[in-house]
């Protein structure tokens, strides 16, 4: 027999700290699948954000760097304009991204920055235990929206996508989920198209990744699977917003 | 033939393997835990596995290794 | 020279691969002069979205071992403490310069030290320090400047340049020393990239278990004690017989020093303590320099900051006083003398 599934080289081989069924795992195995694809954990830095994520300094076998709350588009700016011709990941979750770090993310993108993001959308923070993210859906209750979020006390969320596909320096902006194995290939195919927008130079290329929280959304792990797809996905709609490169539509 | 092995002390029997299985063959054993106290997968028609990978893409653990 | 376009050459001729920055006065210049040249000397220059987001750059750019800098002045600053902080906690050596002006809030543009407290007590969350260092001519903004990247690189900490506006805005010939650039070797931790060749490296500020936090603070603290002790600078002018001695550092000093002059002139017996390190402070030096003096004065563009420091020095063994202009409002020789006068300074 013959293995057809194993661990990849660019995941360190240790437990993560996550809460079981966190979808956070699956989402760092394919990032690690697409550095080893590629051949690039030599080459690459990786910026780790500050929530659930923070740690995974020690689950990636490549150079990584722990950013400041939100600026992780900065740090990997800083990576990047010095060392051209490496591979620079950021990975951030909802709260990191696009509510405290709207401004570095908004112009990593708007400066056409050569590099990946990956960011984590569970409508939630999770570290801090389950308040309102800026993606937190309307009516979705948390430790901060005990009766629900009402847009008119707490506005209306972000769609990071979207928003960042009406800037000239986006490359790529892909919405996709990791509640099914289909999509989770979806999701790997999207990572892998980031990196390789990188190694072609063609700017700031962002995943958006819809993922669960069953402890803050008070779930089983396959409940929340289920959440996702009948709550998250017609609120987020998964798909390219945009993708300059050539057989890209958008 | 086919086989799906799970490195239980990393299993958090979260279940996201099970649901995916397309022959459901994988259960939580609740007979067992392991060091950190998770009761964890396993297969259990190993004839029936047919090595399609989906539990392991699912494990956010990334704790399954299949072979065919 | 304008003084600040003196640091930014000062700064390139050290090996500085990269400038992030966001304009303020009175520092713009700085910036200015970066755009310019730092590309054309294969450097990167980038106008950033924020303060916040520079230092962050700089962070990113001192990660992978290369030599990093970012300028501001006073409120731009404060944006950073939080990057500085994260620079320190992680062991990442870098150069900031702050051209100082009024505060608090957005006081105003024109040249203070308010600053003193943040640059050497409080410039972020949490226990560390930084290098500080604070020029008082054109010439000596040119020679900290290499000097903070050489000192920072070693002991791997942010370094600062302490100035004000009236050096950044100042004109001095300058004359540009041929520079050593001593770059150490960064192979040992820098996140560049491993190439297969080594383990992977993490750069990290986050402990999780309160000893080892603990441990890796303490650590930090051993390597200050050996900064206090090696590092430390500062001119002693006209000190060994004088019967006061004002204590002034960066701008005020060249005021302080017109009034020196003037007061012995007329035979007062006054002499100059002039700080260039802030951070270590010359805790010595200043002992040695107030040894025969039966009061001391300091004079700072503030409400009076570097004047604790002097007083923890000596121990409040001697009566230290204080005259200080603020709020941008720069302190004339004139009225230092008087109040030398009016401390009692006679032959």
């Amino acid at each position: 027999m013959a293995v057809v599934f194993e661990r990849p080289k660019a995941l360190c081989d240790v437990p993560l700290h996550y809460c079981p069924g966190c979808t956070h795992g699956i989402v760092h195995r394919l990032v690690a699948e697409v550095i080893d694809e590629m051949g690039i954990e030599g080459d690459t830095v990786g910026i780790c954000p500050v929530g659930c994520s923070v740690m995974a300094y020690n689950y990636f076998n490549c150079d990584m760097i722990e950013a400041p709350h939100g600026r992780a588009p900065a740090v990997a700016t800083g990576v990047k304009r010095t060392n051209p011709d490496k591979f620079v990941f950021t990975y951030q979750g909802d709260g990191d991204l696009a509510a405290i770090g709207t401004a570095e993310t908004v112009h990593a993108a708007t400066r056409g920055e050569n590099i990946v993001v990956i960011f984590i959308n569970n409508t939630i923070y999770g570290m801090t235990g389950g308040q309102m993210a800026p993606t937190t859906i309307p009516g979705q209750v948390t430790q901060t929206t005990p009766y629900g979020r009402d847009p008119q006390l707490a506005g209306y969320p972000v769609r990071v996508s979207e928003m960042l596909a009406t800037l000239t320096g986006t490359a790529l902006a892909q919405r996709v989920a990791v509640d099914s194995v289909p999509h989770i290939r979806e999701a790997k195919n999207a990572i892998r198209k980031a990196f390789e927008n990188q190694r072609d130079k063609k700017g700031f290329s962002l995943v958006e990744v819809l993922s669960t929280c069953p402890t803050n959304w008070g779930m089983t792990p396959i409940k929340a699977l289920e959440r996702l797809r009948e709550e998250m996905i017609p609120y987020y709609p998964l798909g390219v917003y945009k993708d300059i490169t050539e057989g890209g539509n958008k | 033939m086919a086989k799906m092995t799970v490195r239980a002390e990393r299993c958090k029997g979260c279940g996201l393997c099970a649901n995916a299985c397309p022959k459901k063959i994988i259960e939580i054993n609740k007979e067992k835990r392991n060091k950190a106290g998770y009761f964890t997968a396993e297969c259990i028609d190993e004839n029936a596995c047919i090595g399609c990978a989906m539990c392991a893409m699912m494990c956010p653990d990334c704790c399954i290794t299949v072979e065919k | 020279m304008k003084g600040n376009e003196a640091l930014a050459e000062a700064a390139m001729r050290a090996g500085c691969k990269c400038f992030f920055g966001y304009p303020i006065t009175p520092q713009t210049e700085l910036a200015a002069y970066m755009a310019k040249n730092m590309q054309k000397n294969g450097g990167v220059f980038l106008q950033a979205e924020s303060e916040i987001a520079a230092i962050n750059m700089v962070l990113g750019a001192a990660s992978t071992g290369v030599r990093a800098m970012t300028s501001s002045s006073s409120p731009g600053i404060s944006l950073k403490s939080e990057g500085i902080s994260y620079i320190a906690g992680s062991d990442l050596p870098c150069v900031i310069i702050n051209v100082e002006r009024g505060g608090p809030g957005l006081g105003g543009i024109q040249p203070s030290q308010a600053d003193y407290w943040q640059a050497t007590k409080g410039l972020g969350h949490g226990d560390f320090h930084l290098l500080v260092f604070a020029p008082a001519s054109v010439q000596e903004m040119v020679d900290m400047v290499v000097k903070a990247f050489n000192k920072a690189d070693e002991y791997r900490m942010p370094a600062m340049i302490l100035a004000d506006g009236l050096l950044g805005q100042m004109m001095e010939p300058v004359t540009f020393p041929e520079i050593a650039v001593e770059m150490p070797d960064k192979s040992g931790w820098a996140a560049d990239g491993h190439k297969n060749k080594r383990e992977h490296h993490i750069i990290n500020s986050l402990y999780l278990t309160p000893e080892e936090l603990e441990k890796t603070v303490v650590d930090r603290f051993a390597r200050y004690d050996v900064i206090k002790e090696k590092e430390t600078d500062a001119e002693l002018y006209l000190t060994e017989d004088a019967d006061i001695v004002v204590c002034a550092f960066g701008a005020t000093a060249r005021v302080v020093k017109s009034a020196v002059n003037d007061a012995r002139e007329q035979g007062i017996k006054v002499g100059m303590f002039r700080p260039k390190t802030l951070w270590p402070f010359p805790e010595k030096e200043v002992q040695k320099a107030c040894a025969n003096a039966s009061k001391v004065l300091s004079v700072e563009m503030s409400m009076g900051q570097m004047v604790d420091d002097i007083k923890l020095a000596l121990s409040c063994a001697k009566p230290v006083e204080f005259f200080g202009r603020t709020g941008g409002v720069i302190p004339t020789p004139a009225e230092v003398l008087e109040k030398i006068k009016a401390m009692g300074g006679n032959n």
